[in-house]
């Protein structure tokens, strides 16, 4: 007799709703907002919006996007999502180029340094490369098919990410693992080779990011996680460098009496390109939290945190580029239950986003009016699907967004009782009866 | 209270765990989530634990010895007892999903460490699921053996990713294990004798052990004879089918 299995993401939707994603274009050239199964393009240096053409001919997407990203130089984009659809943009006349179908949801995609390849990530934690040679931004890739390249054992892959120079591709999991992977001249035969694992996370692994570091090509490896901490690691041996508490801090400025559970699961990171700063999302906080990372030193530590008043805004995604001092914020969920308006997004965004010198104010971290936002009203109006957002809905669509996070993010942990409840009523042994 | 012979897990006459005290489901599927604690990283296995007459509980990991040998999915855990006489120096664990079986096991090395003083010190059991939390319990090149011996077949394809040994999960094996270190496996069901085979075969970090190796290695004589689903399958004169590799440096 075959046990039922409780298989994370596989007969049932362990989620309802997506988060609102951002991405931006590492010379600031565009902006890019995800948002259930739409997919928003904003031209910052034309001023207009930006229509997109799929002459692939497969479909556009048709279930909640649930990963974005420009490669490095900023030629391709890909997003990729519930609809087990990944697909390659060329990111100037955004045409899709290629439309591959993953066997699961996808839920993170990464693109190699050198940007031959594309990686994704599905919910059987398998990662998959997919080989760009000879890609022409022109010209339609066909039947492209990925390969397997390594595996978390049944476990959700939350973030991909390449080291700085390009040797190895990272993977965070739901259970707490980060895996360190060296990516192989020949990546569609595997990349067996583990260089370590990072482990020191006690709760799910949400988001990662890359420091820059002199002596160090491939760049330290900053995590973030549903236990309430941003940790500092050194991907060559998987030491764990430091631990910063941003929980308590977040809670601390969130608390207001109520007694209520504090939700201090980091949900994600931003890191300036050239510099040491870190940008925090944080399940609790209104705003950001900014951590400043101590190359030599080898620590993380909290150096501000830019609160933003008016509306609770609680970002459930960050982005920025390689050039620009701007923070961009994102928030929204796919669907928000008893609202029309279920394609809500509020986008925000922080000037100054660099290490501060100490004797210049004008740098300082704050945080933009819309008026004052590259772009403007159009951005806001293409981005968020419109200009301004009505107090009441938008404070409603918060309150959704910090429930869909909440299930997002906390891994369920099923009593006995909803175990067998929830064997007795799988799909396939429904069908039975 | 002392408990009668009969109601007691203990055999009065052996000292040992009584197995019929410790039946558990045949099978267990390594894909659902139980709830055993799992060390946050290799550092954090608490030697004195499994190992109280050869640390103490001040130990602090660092350059102190390390288990070297595993055996994922020790099942009653024949092949332990085997080896740790054999290889009286090195230490060693058994992995288990089953939490009866896992605590016979206990339960079986504490009476072995009672009856046989200065002995067994260095065998241990743990519960837990192999295929999740290997590199939660060993770093990077700390292993010099691994034994799969008659693991669960998975019969149907849809149910192929439940084996123990599959290409990715050879990935994590290569890299607990040193360089020069082998991995052991055996079946007595051919289809899957045949899978592990081509899943090694396959792997740029393992090669093949040569027949005259394998002559001289006293281990592997254990594969077949050792474990309690071994002396089964020979009681019953069935076949077995063994795949032994070492984990070699990948080419470049
Ligand atoms: C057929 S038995 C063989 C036991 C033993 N090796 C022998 O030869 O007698 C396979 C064992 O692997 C265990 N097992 C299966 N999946 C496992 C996993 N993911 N982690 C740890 N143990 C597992 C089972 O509970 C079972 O005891």
């Amino acid at each position: 007799m075959e046990e039922p299995a409780i298989e994370e993401g596989d007969n049932h939707r362990d989620v309802e709703v997506a988060p609102a994603l951002i991405s931006v274009h590492p010379d600031h050239k565009f902006i890019v907002v995800s948002i259930g199964s739409d997919l928003r393009v904003f031209d910052l240096q034309g001023g207009c919006s930006v229509t997109l053409v799929d002459d692939s001919s497969g479909p556009l997407h048709k279930d909640s996007i649930r990963a974005i990203r420009f490669g490095a130089e900023g030629k391709l984009f890909v997003s990729a999502g519930d609809d087990k659809l990944v697909k390659i943009w060329n990111a100037n006349s955004w045409h899709c180029i290629s439309t591959v179908c993953s066997e699961k949801r996808v839920s993170a995609v990464a693109i190699s340094k050198d940007g031959l390849f594309v990686c994704f990530a599905d919910k059987f934690g398998v990662v998959w490369a997919l080989n760009l040679d000879g890609f022409d931004e022109n010209q339609v890739l066909v039947d492209k098919k990925a390969a397997p390249v390594l595996a978390h054992y049944c476990s959700i892959i939350t973030s991909l990410e390449f080291s700085l120079d390009g040797r190895f591709i990272i993977s965070a999991d739901r259970d707490f693992k980060i895996r360190v992977s060296v990516f192989p001249k020949k990546p569609l035969d595997g990349a067996h080779e583990i260089q370590s694992f990072c482990l020191g996370h006690t709760e799910f692994v949400s988001c990662l990011a890359f420091v820059c570091a002199p002596d160090y090509p491939e760049g330290f490896l900053v995590s973030g996680s549903g236990d309430s901490t941003v940790r500092l690691w050194d991907i060559t041996s998987g030491s764990l460098l430091d631990t910063c508490e941003v929980g308590s801090q977040a809670g601390f400025l969130e608390s207001n009496g109520r007694g209520e559970e504090h939700y201090s699961a980091v949900i994600d990171l931003c890191t300036t390109p050239d510099g040491t700063l870190v940008a925090a999302a944080i399940q609790s906080l209104q705003g950001i939290m900014l951590l400043n990372c101590n190359i030599s030193a080898k620590s993380l530590s909290i150096a501000k945190v830019v609160s933003i008043t008016g509306g609770s805004f609680i970002p459930t995604s960050l982005g920025t580029a390689s050039c620009a001092e701007f923070l961009w914020m994102v928030t929204g969920v796919s669907t928000l239950h008893g609202l029309d308006s279920h394609s809500l997004a509020r986008v925000r965004v922080i000037s100054g986003f660099r290490i501060s010198s100490p004797d210049s104010v004008e740098h300082e971290p704050t945080m933009l009016e819309d008026d004052e936002i590259p772009g403007g009203e159009k951005l806001l109006e293409k981005l968020q699907g419109s200009v301004s957002i009505e107090n009441k809905v938008f404070s409603a669509a918060a309150e959704a967004v910090k429930m869909a996070m909440c299930n997002l993010l906390i891994k369920k942990q099923y009593s006995a009782d909803k175990r067998e409840f929830r064997k007795r009523t799988r799909n396939d042994k429904k069908i039975k009866q | 209270m002392l408990e009668k012979e009969g109601h007691s897990k203990i055999s009065k006459s052996t000292h040992l765990p009584r197995k019929r005290f410790y039946r558990a489901r045949a099978h267990s599927n390594p894909l659902s989530d139980s709830h055993f604690p799992v060390p946050i990283s290799p550092s954090h296995v608490d030697y004195s634990v499994h190992f109280p007459q050869l640390f103490s509980s001040s130990d602090e990991g660092g350059d102190s010895k390390k288990i070297e040998f595993a055996d994922v999915g020790c099942g009653f855990g024949g092949l332990l007892i085997s080896l740790s006489t054999l290889f009286p120096e090195t230490l060693m664990i058994g992995m288990e999903i089953r939490d009866k079986v896992t605590e016979y096991v206990k339960e079986r090395i504490l009476a072995l460490r009672v009856a046989n003083p200065g002995q067994y010190q260095n065998v241990s059991v743990v519960r837990t699921n192999s295929m999740k939390y290997i590199p939660n319990y060993f770093g990077k090149g700390q292993l010099s053996k691994m034994f799969f011996l008659f693991p669960d077949p998975h019969f149907k394809e849809k149910n192929h990713r439940r084996r123990v040994i599959s290409t990715h999960l050879l990935d994590e094996y290569a890299y607990v294990l040193g360089i020069g270190g082998i991995i052991y496996t055996i079946t007595d069901v051919e289809e899957l004798g045949d899978w592990m085979k081509d899943c090694l075969e396959g792997h740029p970090m393992f090669e093949a052990i040569t027949e005259a190796e394998l002559e001289g290695d006293p281990v592997v004589k254990l594969l077949s004879s050792a474990t309690e689903e071994g002396q089964k399958v020979a009681r019953n004169g069935g076949q077995t089918f063994q795949a032994v590799y070492r984990r070699i440096a990948p080419s470049l």
